[in-house]
Parts: structure tokens; C-alpha cells; sequence
């Protein structure tokens, strides 16, 4: 349930920080980006480009998508070397 | 201590007093000179006060926005078109719920091109969630802005003190003033709900806020303004105790046996009571009801003071331009519908671009209220007050 008037704070004022965690975009995606470790050679352009923060790096690696975030841009297909073809998009399902 | 002052200079000088953190303002034309007399005492020392002169008086409101945000104490004063331009900030002022006062002097907007005084700039901008007060002289001008700055920090709503201009804004009149240090102690210092500069506790101010959210911020809004008139009554009172002049939202002149009242805000009452004592002098049972505070509107105070009069004439200095008379007309008579006991009402639109209002004008609107009284009805609703050709 969302807060009722008497519970919000004054002013519209958002009183703490990081809230963007708690705003999850991932459902306004359309095409979803599906990475293949196999294939995938670590050059990290698509943790460079993701225009989020949905690339999830460990220990220097890609290691998946974070889907919670992801708005399906495409831009990691787009930047994912020809030669290594590592991410696909493919129409997300509901 | 008694001084000679203007009620511009009665403005600035309780903002000298009042101190406060930042004053943001485009001190030109059509801005009366508050200001301008206030940069005097920035330059001279006097205060500690951040001087922001802007380009516009839609950057002045902008700054002062972002300056309350912060947690300062800001003030700005403007008129007109001045406060026209900054319209679109008085919004965003009083949605974000920011303690600015604005010192105004009341001025017409144009077109045609006037700088002299009617109601129709505070009017354009009386739902945009700031409290407004209509002051009838100089003293009460001083007194209402000190008074303003405790009302703005405790509703955490922005307020409008305004003089008539010309009448009170360049006329000058016997003002007493407090000691400084008596305004310092009632005011005490500001502390902001959420200011921006408590890095400690990053937080965000004006986000966007859609279907989801918007309409429980604004009821949240509305409610500031509902539980915004016992603070005005509490701070009037705490005030009168202190310092011996007290201002109620509504007053009421000489209105105990009144057969007949006029109602209107600013300097216009203060000519009306003398109207009222010579016609009371010649037995006739006349009384004044002035609007001090139209934001909030006291709707209490009204039914109490109007409902025992039985003809009632509402002066409008602005027109509502509905085709159906002046704004402060319109609220009366809507918060008088539901009552058993009500008068029979009209209205008068006078003074318009400062048309001077004359006491045989005044003196013709008692008399039409007699007139009324005694027909029993009210055969022209909406009248035009000394303008050639009625």
C-alpha cells in the first residue's frame, strides 16, 4: 500500500538518499539483452556502456545482466564485438 | 521609538530588524522602493544579510526558492507585474512547503500601463498557496511583516504582507518601532524541516511527482493551509501581548448594532472608519468589517462578523473578470450561503489603477444599503464605484 497524505513528509520532500534503488525500471523493458558466457571474450564494452548500471561485474568480470534495472536499450548487443556476438536481444515475455 | 516613515521604509526597516539570511529581488520598476532601501542598509553594514540582485523577478523568486531550501531565512519584496512575472515560483514556493516572506505593494496590472493601486496582482495569484495579508496603514504594515516571518516558519507556508500603493507605500505616517533586539528575541532563529545544507542527511527536493503521488502532496498542502489560521491568531496575539498592537484576521468596526456594513480590504477601511464615525455622529447605525487575512480566508470570523448585519456591501478593488464581480465578494457570499442569519449582499468594483476613492462614494454606499434595507432586495448586485459612466 502506498503512503496515505498524513504519512509523507512536507513539501514533497524525498528525505533520505539512494532512492533510485528502490525504483525498479526493469519493467519498462520490451527486448531483453541474454548473454552467453561461452562466447563472451571480457572486453567489458557493454559494462562501459550500459547507460545504467545493469552489467554486473565481479572480480574484473562479466558475470550477467541485472534485470531489476535493465530498460532493454540494447546498447551491450550493439558494442558486444561482431566477432564474439555475446549478448542477443530477444523480445522480452511477460 | 517613533520615527517618520513611508510604508516602504516601514517595510525595509523591519526587514533590517528581522535580518534575515538572503534577500533575492530585482529592485526596478514596478518594484516599489523596499529593496532598494534595504541594499542601503547591505551596503552601510546594517545586516548580515546575502544581497542577491537579480535579473528578473522570476530569478529573484527562483533564488529565494533555493535559498529557503537550504534552510535560510528569506525574504523579497515586489509588486505588480513584478509579482506577476513571478507567478510560476509561487507555486513551486508553496507546494515545497518554504517560509519566504514577500513585503508587496499593491499595485494594477497592466494593460493598460498603471503603477498605482488596486488589488488585481495579489488577486491573480491568490491560489497559488501563499498566505495573504492586506494591511490598512504603515504601522501594521512593520508589525505584519515581523509578524509574517514567525507565521511562514511555523505553517512552513510562504506569506504575501501587502500596502496599498501610494496610499500607505510612499505616504508618510508616525511609526512605532521595537527595539531590535526585541524583534531578534521574538523571532529566534529559523530551523528548517529539511534543509539542503545538512550534508549529513542528503535528501531531495522537488522531484517529479506524477498520477501516483502528486494529489496527496497537494491535499497535504491544502491542509497546511487549513490548520494555517490558529497560527496566524496565536502569532497576533503572542505579538499584541508583547508589544501592545494587536491585528485580528478580521475587524470588525463599530459593527455591534449595525444595521448596515461594508466590507474591504487595505487602506480603504482606515478612510471608512472616519466615514463611520461621522454617519454614526448623525444616528445612523453603520459598521466596518475589514479583511486582514484573505489566504487563508477566515471563514469563521466572516459568518461571525457579517452575520449579524442586515445589508452588507463588499468592495472590490480588482475585478474577477467572470462577469460576476470582485473576488473577495464572491467568497463572502459563498461562505454566507449556508447561513441561517445573512444579510442581503452587493458589490462594489472602486478604484481600479488607483482611482481614488472618495468619502461621498463611501457615503452613497451606506446610503444604498439603507436604501436596500428598506425594499427589502437587492436590485443591482454588481456596481461600478467611480468610474465615469457607472
Amino acid at each position: 500500500m502506498k503512503e496515505k497524505w498524513q504519512e509523507l513528509p512536507i513539501g514533497c520532500v524525498i528525505d533520505k538518499s539512494s532512492t533510485s534503488l528502490s525504483f525498479k525500471t526493469g519493467d519498462w523493458r520490451s527486448n531483453k539483452p541474454v548473454w552467453d558466457e561461452g562466447k563472451c571474450i571480457q572486453c567489458l564494452m557493454c559494462w562501459i556502456s550500459c547507460p545504467d548500471a545493469a552489467v554486473i561485474v565481479k572480480d574484473g568480470k562479466m558475470t550477467g545482466f541485472n534485470y531489476d534495472y535493465c530498460k532493454g536499450c540494447g546498447v551491450c548487443a550493439s558494442v558486444c564485438p561482431k566477432t564474439a556476438h555475446a549478448i542477443e536481444m530477444i523480445r522480452e515475455e511477460k | 521609538m517613533i520615527l517618520a516613515k513611508t510604508g516602504n521604509e516601514a517595510m525595509a526597516y523591519a526587514m533590517k530588524q528581522i535580518n534575515p539570511d538572503v534577500v533575492a529581488a530585482y529592485p526596478i520598476t514596478p518594484a516599489t522602493e523596499i529593496v532598494q532601501i534595504f541594499s542601503n542598509y547591505v551596503a552601510d553594514g546594517l545586516v548580515d544579510t546575502e544581497f542577491v540582485p537579480t535579473e528578473s523577478e522570476h530569478s529573484a523568486m527562483s533564488a529565494c526558492v533555493g535559498a529557503s531550501a537550504a534552510g535560510a531565512r528569506v525574504m523579497t519584496s515586489t509588486s505588480s507585474q513584478g509579482l506577476a512575472l513571478m507567478h510560476e515560483i509561487l507555486y513551486i514556493a508553496a507546494g515545497l512547503r518554504l517560509p519566504i516572506v514577500v513585503g508587496l505593494v499593491n499595485r494594477a496590472l497592466s494593460a493598460p500601463i498603471n503603477i498605482h493601486c488596486d488589488h488585481s496582482d495579489t488577486m491573480g495569484s491568490r491560489d497559488a498557496g501563499w498566505i495573504q495579508i492586506y494591511t490598512a496603514n504603515s504601522q501594521e504594515a512593520y508589525d505584519s511583516m515581523i509578524q509574517a516571518v514567525k507565521i511562514a516558519e511555523k505553517a512552513n507556508l510562504p506569506v504575501i504582507v501587502s500596502t496599498d500603493a501610494f496610499i500607505i507605500s510612499h505616504c508618510m505616517e508616525r511609526l512605532e518601532v521595537l527595539d531590535d533586539d526585541k524583534v531578534k528575541a521574538f523571532l529566534g532563529d529559523r530551523k528548517a524541516l529539511y534543509p539542503l545544507l545538512d550534508v549529513d542527511n542528503p535528501r531531495t527536493i522537488g522531484p517529479l511527482d506524477l498520477q501516483d503521488y502528486f494529489f496527496e502532496h497537494k491535499r497535504s498542502e491544502i491542509d497546511a493551509m487549513n490548520k494555517t489560521l490558529p497560527i496566524i491568531e496565536e502569532v497576533a496575539k503572542e505579538y499584541g501581548e508583547l508589544f501592545n498592537r494587536y491585528y485580528p484576521v478580521i475587524e470588525e468596526y463599530r459593527t455591534d448594532d449595525a444595521d448596515v456594513a461594508i466590507m474591504a480590504l487595505g487602506s480603504t477601511a482606515d478612510t471608512l472608519k472616519e466615514v463611520v464615525d461621522d454617519l454614526r455622529e448623525k444616528g445612523k447605525k453603520v459598521g466596518l468589517i475589514r479583511g486582514r487575512v484573505f489566504r487563508p480566508l477566515p471563514v469563521e470570523a466572516i459568518k461571525s462578523a457579517v452575520r449579524n448585519v442586515k445589508a452588507l456591501a463588499v468592495l472590490d478593488r480588482s475585478d474577477a473578470m467572470n462577469a460576476f464581480g470582485g473576488p473577495l465578494f464572491g467568497e463572502v457570499r459563498s461562505v454566507m450561503y449556508e447561513e441561517k442569519n445573512k444579510p442581503l449582499m452587493n458589490n462594489y468594483i472602486y478604484g481600479l489603477g488607483g482611482r481614488d476613492i472618495e468619502i461621498e462614494e463611501l457615503v452613497s454606499v451606506y446610503d444604498e444599503l439603507f436604501t436596500i434595507l428598506k425594499n427589502g432586495r437587492v436590485d443591482n448586485l454588481i456596481n461600478y464605484l467611480g468610474v465615469r459612466g457607472g
